[in-house]
């Protein structure tokens, strides 16, 4: 029985305990996958798993705080679900976990850098390790390791770290740990340099906010300090300054909670590389309290608590 | 209206910089990942193959644009009289939008009819939609998004263009369509089309009919009034949207905006800036209270305003040209097309079972 078939059976077992199960289909073409919110059981029929299984299901939860919800996850989509319980923000008696090893989704910005517009795909057919793609009457074939996202090459839990339900044998890992050499090699610029380039990313940003409401472990959503009225933080002004702004807002309200699933730089409609700025942050929560989000459900995020004697913090020794 | 003229890849460049000596060039600029209009500058390099991820709207309606600054002045004789002074701001420069697709000028025409109608003409609209021109590239093949022929236009379309490219062999036939465009022609670098103005009506002709039937999206004027008050069917076709402004930012016809004061001291600002409908604010009032509470409700406003409420104001004229840009750009493939689908096929519970 192949993972899919399985996740179906358990799914559509579990589907009349539930008001939904939120998993992936196709979307408008072969290439696009869509959130599928299974209600009946003739829903179920359409679920699709594997590497165009690129959104966050856990981003609908705090949304649904009242229904019983059930969420097919993959390994990052599932530290979502345990940072969301960590902080209080679900109640995981009324989610049901169905997890199953993941092999790694496609970033289809990369796919685009490698074959061109991707505007008239008419098939894709998905091998684990390849993409073979038929666009605008040519056959396209990328390898998945050059099209992956970069969260899964450095992916250590591509199994849903809590799950009722998991379909297949858990995988090995992608990569044992992460040494953030992409920040690193960053950091290493000059500041003037670095500024630049991200003056340079920001200017085109649309101020839509899909890289906020598509995370998520972003809670306030419509009471997001960046749009309210009153207090009035953030101008509404086309300008870097505010724009950046709310990337700084985003990346600080996401330190040690930032799963990094990617979602905010993948929701982006103008490709702006933003994820950098919270695996920064990542990678200094990581430094001062070797915290991971989202991996231990017993654990307290570090900043959402406190301790007189800081470990890593030398306070006497400013 | 001036014979068609053509002109060879090669020489783009330098009509581009002989056109950007004249007026401010906007055009198909790469950035990092994403192709967005911006300031031509001489001899770069524009993307004119495909269509751009954001549409040209800004340059005539700004994400952002000061409608007037003020100072308070304090009378020295009377410190409890103080006057304002407005001070106008509107400047907009002589401007040529270049390389856009049919759809990305056709919004415009939607605009119009609000920000350009009988009741309300909009100053800073009017200055800057006067003051620009549209060299527009037909489209060859079109995306798995596009609907442009099932809204009333073509890939080829001119409408509201004041040129028109159609891309033939290693050129394009440059068509003007007003006089205003016919002036972009008066350069050494065109030379006559002669028969190639055939072959560019060919491929336009060739583009739509690959596009298959259009589908009629007529019934969904009714159709969604009567929807309205189900707000079962808004919340199942609304459930994975996560109320982003991709949509209507990217959207070549969303026209809403919002008005904030910026003050510094006794000075200020009055800025006017893009608002979307699937934002929780957009319909927030003061007392709290929030008619569209939910982004079921806003789902609704943004597909019933472009299907329903602009036709029903506007002689049946579908506010959305077909681009698909909130298609391909929403971050969970919401798709339009499909919701205007459903709501055509929608049958209520009812009449449902009474079928059976
Ligand atoms: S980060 Fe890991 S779990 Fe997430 S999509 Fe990549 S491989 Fe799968
Ligand atoms: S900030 Fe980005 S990567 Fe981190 S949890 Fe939110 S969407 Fe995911
Ligand atoms: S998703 Fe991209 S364009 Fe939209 S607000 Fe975020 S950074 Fe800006
Ligand atoms: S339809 Fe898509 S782009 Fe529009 S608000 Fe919803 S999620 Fe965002
Ligand atoms: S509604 Fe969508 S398809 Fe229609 S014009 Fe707007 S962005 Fe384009």
């Amino acid at each position: 029985m192949t993972i899919l078939t399985q996740l179906k059976e358990q799914i559509t077992a579990q589907l009349p305990k539930l008001d939904m199960v939120i998993g992936w289909e196709q979307g408008y073409d072969a290439l696009h996958a869509t959130p599928l919110f299974m209600r009946a059981a003739e829903d179920v029929e359409r679920l699709q798993i594997g590497p165009l299984s690129v959104h966050n299901t856990a981003t609908y939860l705090t949304g649904l705080r009242n229904k019983k919800v059930g969420l097919v996850v993959k390994g990052c989509d599932s530290r979502a679900v345990v940072q969301l319980q960590q902080e209080g923000l679900i109640d995981r008696e009324n989610v049901v976990v169905f997890g199953f090893p993941c092999d790694g989704v496609a970033d289809l910005t990369k796919v685009r850098r490698l074959i061109g517009d991707v505007g008239r795909v008419e098939e894709v057919e998905t091998t684990p390790t390849e993409l073979r793609l038929r666009v605008d009457g040519r056959e396209e074939q990328v390898a998945m390791s050059d099209v992956m996202a970069d969260k899964c090459r450095r992916c250590q839990y591509p199994n849903a770290l809590v799950h009722d339900h998991f379909a297949g044998k858990p995988r090995e890992p992608h990569a044992t740990s992460d040494d953030y050499t992409d920040v690193q090699e960053f950091e290493s610029q000059s500041l003037e340099t670095r500024f630049e380039h991200w003056k340079s990313e920001m200017s085109r940003c649309i101020r839509c906010y899909a890289c906020r409401n598509a995370c998520p472990m972003c809670v306030c959503r419509d009471h997001c300090i960046a749009q309210s009225r009153d207090p009035h933080w953030v101008t509404q002004d086309d300008m870097v300054r505010e724009k950046w702004m709310f990337q700084v807002i985003h990346a600080m309200h996401l330190a040690g909670r930032c799963v990094e699933c990617g979602e905010c730089q993948r929701a982006c409609p103008v490709d702006i590389p933003i994820l950098a700025l919270k695996r920064k942050m990542n990678k200094e929560i990581k430094e001062v309290f070797n915290y991971d989000a989202g991996v231990d459900p017993q654990a307290i995020p570090p900043l959402l608590s406190f301790q007189v004697e800081e470990e890593n913090i030398n306070e006497r020794g400013w | 209206m001036a014979e068609a003229k053509y002109i060879s890849n090669d020489k783009l460049t330098a009509w581009l910089d002989e056109l950007a000596g004249k007026m401010r060039v906007i055009a198909p600029t790469r950035q990092g990942d994403a192709v967005v209009f911006a300031p031509y500058a001489s001899g770069q390099s524009v993307e004119l193959a495909q269509e751009a991820t954001a549409p040209p709207k800004s340059v005539v309606f700004p994400a952002s644009e000061d409608l007037l600054r003020y100072d308070y002045r304090k009378n020295p004789e009377n410190l409890g009289q103080v006057d304002v002074e407005l001070l106008p701001t509107i400047s907009p420069e002589p401007t040529l939008v270049f390389g856009s697709r049919p759809c990305g000028v056709r919004g415009f025409l939607i605009f119009d009819r609000v920000y350009d109608g009988a009741t309300y003409k909009d100053p800073y609209y009017l200055a800057r939609r006067e003051a620009t021109l549209f060299a527009t590239i037909a489209c060859g093949q079109a995306e798995n998004a596009c609907f442009c022929h099932s809204v009333g236009s073509a890939p080829g379309d001119a409408t509201g263009s004041d040129l028109l490219l159609t891309p033939i062999a290693d050129g394009f036939v440059v068509e003007a369509v007003s006089d205003k465009g016919a002036q972009c022609l008066e350069s050494s670098l065109l030379e006559a089309a002669g028969g190639k103005a055939d072959e560019a009506k060919a491929f336009r002709e060739k583009a739509l009919q690959e596009m298959g039937e259009p589908q009629d999206f007529g019934p969904a004027q009714q159709k969604l009034l009567e929807l309205f008050d189900d707000m079962g069917f808004w919340e199942d076709v609304s459930a994975k949207c996560i109320s982003c402004g991709a949509c209507t930012y990217l959207c070549p016809t969303c026209y809403c905006f919002n008005i904030t004061d910026e003050n510094a001291g006794l000075t200020g600002r009055r800025v006017r800036s893009w608002d979307n409908c699937m934002s929780f604010q957009f319909t927030l009032e003061a007392s709290g209270h929030n008619p569209r509470p939910t982004k079921a409700h806003r789902l609704k406003n943004r597909v019933g305003h472009k299907f329903s409420y602009y036709p029903n104001l506007h002689d049946g004229i579908i506010a959305c040209c077909g681009c698909g840009r909130c298609i391909k750009s929403c971050p969970v493939s919401v798709d339009i097309r499909e919701i205007v689908t459903k709501a055509m096929a929608h049958q209520p519970p009812a009449v449902e079972e009474a079928a059976k």
